[in-house]
């Protein structure tokens, strides 16, 4: 009651003026209360890369190693980055993961048995994973089905397509340059940095902008010391993660030169961007995150619940497409087992471990990505290191386990303090 | 008090199957006005706010607003003349911040993208325009109030949309003494602000606190529509349980049962 933010006239008279500090204090109260955001990811990643790179400092602080985390992470990540929508309604896909087995034996298909051409290829895999996703959504939002039991049985059912598609226990391969090129090869380095220099613009660009605009209209702003620093913060982790990719990998220089940014992050990148101006910035995504909190209140808002409900399993599925493209990309071929075995687990769990409730309503597309980088960090870590699948499996529960609990706990305390 | 009152139900019937819940319901609510509509649990209160909202269709009996006849059909009609209703379990989404939530489903665009600001200013304005300061920011999300301050800010969402009539459905069933106080203080001013507004409650001291006009409904009657000074405490909850009292209300008792002031104890504060 002491400080308002509701003016009848002088904006800002009765607000004190943002200062970093208080900015800074803002933010460790809102941890305190339980918004931890995506700090427990980022933290583990950290945390991991630090034991690794203690362990094992030749290899897995390696240029070679940095670039091999984006292939092996890629697929997992795009899965999951669909998978929070789905995730934000608090419902549940099990079958993103052979979905995108379907989408890439479609792709296989497509351009290898009927030689088409590669777009046509892509293009048809996506429009797979729409179909899915749309009979997915309509049994649950029509229907009424639980989206367990649909995508369980989406589940049992791909896994059967995919064998039917790829012909009972043989594969396909991918030989078409282009689909080939998107999880094997590199952009030039110049290529690279024009890459990060256009994002840190656009970044900075759009901060400043919406910056000015709310100073303009007299509203609260952070303050512009702590825009700044977001920018620079960005600037600083593409300039090295883009001159550490940049760097000569090959191993016999004279024989193959292999450097530049992999072709599949500037992908996952610019799916982050689109996905995550839908997400905050359109009243569509708005309409995701109130159906996730509070369905019969979006309800009575004049929400299409249903449409809602409908089109996150689209999009889900459609980027389960484009998850099972690259990895048809990386293994050069399509067998019974893409996007089988412990992908979709793999995909839940890096949603969830980024900071994507499961109970719905909460989650950002950038959580998918840090909540992948750590489910791959383990994942490569541990192989360098020389430890069983076993370990890595037993690693990465536990992992999502004390994920589950961070986002259990800090909703209990959310819930206890009022602030979230 | 204005002379045409801007809404006016004449002659309301409405029946589920066999039971009828509304018999020839007549009401009328002024603009600057708080109408209090009391009854007992099962009287039609919430039949008859659904009928005014559009959710659902009457069988019988003609609808005036502003002294025009007109057709409410749906949620949307109801909301294209101005009428809005703040249901008693809020309808907020606990994560979103109240900018958010009183813009939800009416989202303020320049393009494709939601115009933030603007949405800001607004949501400011119309709480400034309500003297609510017990915000401390706009941008806080609706987990984080307190139950007064989330009825506050569901009823300020009812009234950014240039609403005329405003309907609060137990507006303080859930609140503690100072919240209810605040709150009953935000419906006055509505009122005072020019707006209709109708108030379903249960609690007689906030019916007599704030309101107006009283209607009272039993077993889907329209018993009486009174000035509030005209009638005391006890009167209306005779009017409640039986149906009359004194010259007031049905003419001859149909339920038989007049044991009145002893209800009162059930009836306030009870659940819909």
């Amino acid at each position: 009651m002491t400080t308002t933010a509701v003016r009848k006239d002088g904006p800002a008279a009765v607000t004190p003026p943002p200062t970093v500090g208080r900015h800074a204090r803002n933010y460790i109260s809102r941890v305190r209360g339980g918004d931890v955001g995506a700090l427990p990811a980022v933290l583990g990643l950290i945390v991991l890369c630090t034991v690794f790179a203690v362990m094992r400092p030749s290899s897995f602080l390696s240029a070679g190693n940095f670039a091999n985390l984006f292939t092996q992470g890629a697929a997992v990540t795009l899965i999951a980055m669909g998978l929070v929508f789905v995730l934000l309604l608090g419902e549940i896909d099990l079958s993103a993961g052979f979905a995108s087995g379907v989408c890439a034996a479609v792709l296989a298909n497509v351009v290898t048995v009927l030689g088409y051409p590669w777009w046509v290829a892509v293009l048809a895999a996506i429009a797979t994973g729409l179909v899915i996703g749309t009979t997915l959504g309509m049994l649950v939002a029509k229907v009424g089905i639980p989206s367990f039991v649909v995508t369980l049985a989406g589940f049992l059912a791909f896994q059967g397509i995919v064998l039917l598609l790829v012909k009972e226990g043989t594969n396909i391969s991918v030989r078409d340059n282009v689909l080939v090129a998107i999880a094997n090869r590199n952009l030039s380095p110049a290529l690279g940095w024009a890459f990060a220099i256009l994002a840190v613009a656009g970044y900075a660009a759009v901060q400043l902008l919406r910056h000015r605009n709310r100073v303009a209209r007299g509203l609260i702003t952070d303050p512009i010391a702590v825009v700044a620093l977001r920018i620079a913060g960005l600037a600083v982790i593409l300039g090295t993660a883009v001159y550490v990719l940049n760097l000569e990998r090959s191993r016999n220089v004279l024989i193959s030169s292999l450097k530049g940014v992999p072709i599949v992050v500037p992908i996952i990148a610019v799916l982050l961007v689109v996905w995550t101006f839908v997400l905050q910035r359109t009243s569509y995504g708005r309409h995701i995150y109130a159906v996730g909190g509070n369905r019969e209140a979006a309800r009575r808002a004049g929400i299409g619940v249903d449409r809602i409900r409908i089109s996150v399993f689209m999009i889900c599925s459609s980027m389960a497409a484009v998850g099972g493209i690259v990895a048809a990309s990386r293994a050069n071929s399509v067998d019974p087992n893409t996007g089988g075995s412990n992908v979709l687990l793999y995909a839940v769990g890096a949603a969830v471990i980024g900071g994507t409730s499961l109970f719905g309503g909460k989650g950002r597309v950038l959580d998918a990505i840090l909540g992948g980088a750590v489910v791959a960090v383990i994942e490569n870590g541990m192989g360098l290191m020389g430890y069983s699948a076993g370990v890595k499996y037993v690693v990465t529960g536990v992992v999502l386990l004390l994920a589950a609990s961070v986002d259990a706990l800090s909703r209990r305390r959310a819930a206890a303090t009022g602030t979230r | 008090m204005s002379a045409t009152p801007l809404l006016e139900l004449r002659g309301i019937d409405k029946s589920f199957g066999p039971v009828q819940v509304l018999r020839d319901v007549a009401l009328t609510v002024h603009p600057g006005e708080v109408t209090a509509l009391v009854g007992d649990n099962g009287a039609g209160k919430s039949t008859l706010v659904k009928c005014i909202s559009g959710i659902y269709p009457t069988d019988a009996g003609e609808v005036l607003f502003n002294g025009e006849q007109v057709h409410i059909g749906s949620p949307r009609d109801a909301a294209a003349l101005g009428i809005e209703v703040v249901y008693q379990d809020l309808a907020l989404c606990d994560n979103l911040d109240i900018v958010q939530n009183m813009f939800l489903g009416r989202e303020k665009h320049s393009g494709i993208v939601l115009d933030e600001p603007t949405m800001e200013q607004l949501a400011a304005e119309t709480l400034a325009g309500l003297s609510i300061r017990t915000v401390t920011s706009l941008r806080q999300h609706v987990s984080s109030l307190s139950g007064g301050q989330r009825q506050t800010v569901a009823i300020a969402k009812a009234v950014l949309w240039n609403s005329k009539l405003v309907i609060l459905d137990e507006p303080t069933a859930a609140l503690g003494v100072a919240q209810t106080a605040q709150v009953l203080e935000l419906v006055r001013r509505l009122a005072d602000n020019g707006l209709a507004v109708v108030l379903i409650s249960h609690n007689m001291n906030d019916v007599f606190a704030v309101s107006d006009r009283i209607a009272a409904l039993y077993l889907g009657q329209m018993v009486a529509q009174v000035k509030t000074t005209d009638i005391t405490h006890a009167q209306v909850v005779e009017l409640i349980t039986a149906g009359r009292s004194g010259g007031l209300g049905l003419a001859t008792d149909p339920g038989g049962n007049g044991d009145g002031p002893q209800a009162a104890d059930s009836i306030s504060g009870g659940v819909r």
